[in-house]
């Protein structure tokens, strides 16, 4: 059976009552893997706490730094400071140099663009040349598509048309995720494949993005962070245990 | 001689602060369908109404096998019914009224 993901619930992380009710929410709704956003400084009791909460509702909770840095340089200092106290690194490009860094570093999982501000929606062939070579992913976030309406939604999703379009052409895996703040605004995962369809994408496609490339990312990245881990394809199987 | 019409039915339950009938349901899923497809769009989708539970705010529409994934996408996007937040959620899909309605028993 498929396990299904959604890599980014934006609940207020404040507020325990809505993490429970969205994470109880999306297990009911047949996810299996949550990520929630959370703050670079966020303390080890909170994302405990975090845990818990998810592990009540049953379901797996990811942990994921979005970065919105103005400058390339400013993305690689964040990335050196911050990369390993998380499990998913996403970032949220805002200008077409910061784009390109992020696609070419190998510590960046997810691409992000504003949804509503499509003049920064800097996913071109030359993004994905990079981002395929890098093995990052194309993040799109559904709520926008929920949210807006008229020629706004028209916009996005002949943006979005082109983004997959090209994403397809050179391989470069795409994650679906729902982005929500509030319980109203959760889908389930065969609804958001419904949804891709409309910007072309096909419901087997979709639902690989809610599933296994989502996944794949999520697993390489424990892999990454256990720490028996050395560099890609050499672990540690065995440790000396005194002399 | 003429080939029969496939249909697929689906089982919604409609999450919404406010008691709403059929009507208003309806209302939202055709507005749905005309904002995301078009009068065109609309016109292949054959939806109807086939029952509606107000104590259990749950609903059967059927529609054309082809528009299945048309449907599925307009009742994802309903946000709102009288201008209430709403869900409507898709718990089956089946060939035949029978079927979908043992598949909801199966549910709960």
């Amino acid at each position: 059976m498929r396990r299904f993901v959604d890599l980014r619930l934006r609940p207020s992380i404040n507020d325990p009552d809505q993490v429970e009710g969205m994470a109880r929410k999306a297990s009911e709704l047949g996810y299996r893997l949550v990520g929630i956003p959370l703050p670079p400084n966020v303390t080890r009791d909170k994302v405990d706490q975090l845990q818990r909460i998810c592990s009540d509702a049953k379901i797996d909770f990811v942990t994921r730094m979005d970065l919105t840095p103005k400058t390339p340089g400013e993305l690689l200092q964040d990335l050196r400071r911050f990369r390993r106290r998380f499990e998913i690194t996403s970032v949220t490009c805002t200008s077409r140099r910061v784009a390109r860094q992020a696609a070419k570093d190998r510590r960046v999982d997810l691409l992000l663009f504003p949804a509503t501000d499509l003049h920064k929606r800097f996913f071109d062939h030359a993004e994905a040349e990079l981002a395929s070579k890098a093995l990052s992913c194309l993040e799109i976030e559904m709520a926008p598509l929920l949210s807006l309406s008229g020629f706004s939604r028209i916009r996005l999703l002949s943006r979005l048309q082109r983004e997959v379009a090209i994403a397809k052409r050179l391989n470069v895996p795409v994650a679906i995720s729902s982005g929500v703040t509030n319980e109203y605004l959760m889908r389930r995962p065969h609804d958001y494949a419904a949804l891709a369809t409309l910007f072309d994408m096909p419901t087997p496609h979709a639902l690989r993005a809610l599933s296994e490339d989502p996944l794949a990312i999520v697993k390489r990245n424990r892999k990454k962070l256990s720490p028996d881990y050395v560099a890609p394809g050499i672990l540690v199987v065995r440790r000396k245990t005194g002399v | 001689m003429s080939k029969r019409v496939r249909r697929r039915y689906l089982a919604l339950k409609v999450v919404c602060e406010e008691p709403v009938n059929g009507r208003d349901v309806m209302g939202a899923i055709w507005n749905a369908v005309l904002q995301l497809f078009g009068e065109y769009g609309a016109s292949q989708a054959s939806l109807s109404l086939i029952e509606f539970d107000p104590q259990k705010n749950c609903a059967v529409v059927r529609c054309s096998h082809t528009a299945l994934e048309m449907v599925r996408a307009s009742l994802a996007s309903v946000t709102e019914i009288n201008e209430k937040p709403t869900v409507i959620q898709v718990l089956g899909v089946s060939g035949t009224l029978r079927a979908l309605r043992k598949k909801a028993l199966l549910q709960g």
